[in-house]
């Protein structure tokens, strides 16, 4: 049943009625995700695309048992609607939005500790589960059905590497976007250990880049508790110090962040690591085929 | 975004955290009746003069052809006018600023704080952070201020201590008392070190700030505790609830090619190497960069032309990346998800045609959506445009190019 969402997820839109939360809404429905409805404030009792809208995610999750839910609304309000999501018992929340401040961020992640509900994102694509359900942005068609599992900081090199699983005779199980915040909900650890858990994943790509530690910890507990091939790949190599790579948490901040460092962590904790972001799809077909995984730590 | 230290002092001075006074000024004239000014309400001889750039290691950097550094005391107004003379309008070099140095335009003439009195002056360090392994704000801090604060971590360790906020409770009193006493202090300077930390941390979160520093954090001989200097940088995405902060920007610190990048909704960051690229997405855009070197070249430029790759932002980023002479190709490589690459392909033709002769090798790189019909459009062009659709068969290409001759 891959990770996170599947056939059975109930799904609502948070910005349903916007130019975003339409479109996107639209394009998952075609794929096949159950949109249960949209919270638009103001607009409850209204249609649209053929779904209920609600006024609040409350109102949305006792009318429809929505388990799941997207935002698309702008960075100013992000946290709230993340907030509030989580206030009315939503298991997963999948944060679109870029370019909502730090410290409101620092307010949510202390505000989801010790409620039930999981963030991914923000500043992420979304996740899908190949053939199942897409609950994001990304375009669908790339997704061919599978056992490989990728989780990934970035929009456009997680369609990359999903095309190159595919083009190696491979597929995916679920792909999962984790955004390029300094703050996010999921991080690489918790979407990796997802995926050592999932009886329909063999296979893990990773793709982290520079900017925090998220890389080196998902590192150390694979080399601790991993039992499936992982490839990885940083980007942001040549990236100088000091500066912001488009998202904002892609900054080298110190020796430990650069991508060789992490680079040279994930190698030491034995996973497969690329050089070449060319090289991502062949490899994972190549340890897939040597089947013979062993972790570090033997 | 970053703010001088003038800016900075005075939106700290709004939370009532004390600074060291001073008057920004751009002439020479202006800054010897800042000095009679500040000279009458402190009664001081002395007074510093400090060049306004958005750059570290003023004091030991100097102005290009001439031993000036850009931080200077002077003892009178003429001193202090042969001063702010010889930095504004000059070029100061630091470690910061790279040889190319930074033009000075303000400076500020402030309070000497050295002031003689009942006990000795210290000088601490303390900044606060957001720390991303924790997702919590963190006071840092030292009672080796006034050096480099990285050197500190490096050679002393047990030096630096940290102070974690609590998200829901903010910092609380018995953490601004713990910092005080770290940092040995008692008495009356002891109370006024609480304070000054509980004020700097508002500020700190009602600005949305990302860093906010002051190294040194001082303590007078009469036992006050005020920022001497103060290193500001803003969320830049909080700053849409601080239109007033907005107005403080500098676009004179930042690069000219950069800021009209930003014009066209492009994340431009110029770079020194010889292979422009121009990339859909963040993530994929520096992975572009990382493949260009593994090819033998070396990335010009990180060029994020986000979700919108049409005729219009090709071309401007054709602009933006011709302009750099030492570009021998260019890559633009899209991943087509939502935005179709037929479509991408056309804007590229359009505005390979609408700039008319472009003299290095265009390599596109276009997948996703509609990839066959691009390349095929880029090939019935008849431009000097090569088309990819493997991301190995553009690196390919690139490392062509970047061998010829």
């Amino acid at each position: 049943m891959a990770v996170l969402v599947n056939k059975k997820s109930r799904i609502i839109v948070q910005g349903f009625t916007g130019t975003e939360g339409t479109f996107h809404a639209s394009q998952m429905i075609e794929y096949g995700t159950n949109v249960v409805g949209g919270v638009t404030p103001g607009k409850g009792g209204q249609t649209h695309i053929e779904r209920p809208v609600f006024n609040t995610v409350d109102d949305a999750v006792k009318q429809t048992g929505a388990d799941v839910s997207i935002i698309f609304v702008p960075p100013a309000f992000a946290a709230d609607a993340v907030m509030e999501a989580t206030e009315a018992g939503v298991k997963l929340v999948v944060c679109i939005t870029e370019g909502i401040p730090v410290q409101d961020m620092v307010k949510v992640k202390n505000y989801l500790q010790g409620t039930g509900t999981r963030l991914i994102g923000p500043n992420c694509p979304g996740v899908i589960t190949a053939d199942e359900c897409k609950v994001g942005i990304m375009p669908g068609f790339i997704f061919k059905k599978g056992r490989i599992g990728i989780v990934s900081k970035s929009g456009t090199l997680t369609y990359e590497a999903a095309d190159q699983v595919a083009k190696a005779g491979l597929g995916i199980s679920t792909a999962i976007g984790i955004g390029g915040d300094p703050i996010i909900g999921t991080t690489t650890r918790e979407a990796v250990e997802l995926f050592m858990n999932d009886s329909e994943t063999d296979g893990i790509v990773m793709i982290g880049e520079i900017g925090g530690n998220m890389e080196a910890e998902a590192a150390y507990w694979i080399k601790d508790q991993g039992t499936k091939p992982v490839v990885g790949f940083i980007a942001g190599q040549t990236a100088p110090p000091g500066r912001r790579m488009g998202h904002a948490g892609a900054i080298v901040g110190g020796a430990d962040d650069t991508a060789a460092a992490k680079m040279k962590i994930m190698r030491d904790c034995g996973i497969t690591v690329v050089d070449s972001p060319a090289d991502i799809g062949k490899m994972m077909a190549e340890v897939i085929g040597r089947k013979a995984f062993r972790p570090a730590k033997i | 975004m970053n703010l001088h230290e003038y800016q900075a002092k005075e939106l700290l001075k709004k939370f009532n955290v004390p600074v060291q006074e001073g008057i920004p000024v751009d002439t020479p004239e202006k800054a010897e009746e800042a000095y009679k000014q500040l000279k009458v309400q402190y009664g001081n001889n002395f007074a510093v003069v400090k060049a306004q750039i958005h750059a570290g290691g003023r004091g030991k950097g100097k102005i290009k052809g001439s031993e000036q550094h850009g931080v200077a005391v002077g003892k009178n107004a003429e001193e202090i006018k042969n001063i702010a003379g010889k930095i504004i309008g000059g070029t100061l070099v630091t470690v910061q600023t790279g040889p190319a140095g930074k033009l000075v335009s303000k400076v500020l003439v402030a309070q000497d704080v050295y002031y003689p009195g009942p006990n000795t002056v210290k000088e601490f360090y303390l900044s606060v952070l957001m720390d991303r392994g924790k997702s919590r704000n963190v006071l840092m801090y030292s009672t080796e201020g006034g050096m480099d604060i990285e050197q500190v971590a490096h050679e002393t360790p047990h030096k630096i201590f940290k102070e974690w906020v609590h998200p829901s409770g903010g910092l609380l009193p018995f953490q601004a008392r713990k910092i005080a006493f770290n940092l040995g202090l008692g008495g009356e300077a002891f109370k006024n070190c609480a304070k000054f930390v509980t004020n700097l941390y508002r500020a700190y979160v009602e600005l949305d700030c990302s860093m906010l520093e002051i190294n040194p954090l001082f303590k007078t001989s009469d036992e006050k505790i005020m920022a001497v200097d103060c290193k500001m940088n803003l969320d830049d995405n909080a700053l849409m609830r601080h239109s007033d902060l907005e107005a403080l920007r500098d676009i004179s610190e930042e690069d000219p090619t950069e800021v009209e990048a930003h014009k066209y909704n492009l994340n431009f960051i110029k770079l020194d190497g010889n292979v422009g690229c121009m990339v859909n997405g963040a993530g994929l855009a520096m992975a572009t960069m990382d493949m260009i070197k593994l090819s033998g070249g070396e990335p010009a430029n990180f060029l994020d032309v986000g979700g919108s790759a049409n005729a219009q932002t090709v071309e401007a980023g054709f602009r933006i990346i011709l302009k750099d002479p030492k570009v021998k190709a260019i890559l633009i490589n899209i991943f087509g998800g939502i935005v179709r690459c037929d479509r991408v392909a056309q804007g590229v033709i359009d505005a390979y045609n609408s700039i008319g002769d472009i003299k290095v090798p265009i390599i596109v790189r276009l997948q996703g959506t509609n990839a066959e019909e691009a390349k095929k459009l880029i090939e019935e062009s008849g431009l000097k445009v090569q088309s990819a659709i493997l991301l190995s068969e553009a690196a390919e290409l690139v490392n062509r190019a970047v061998s010829a001759k």
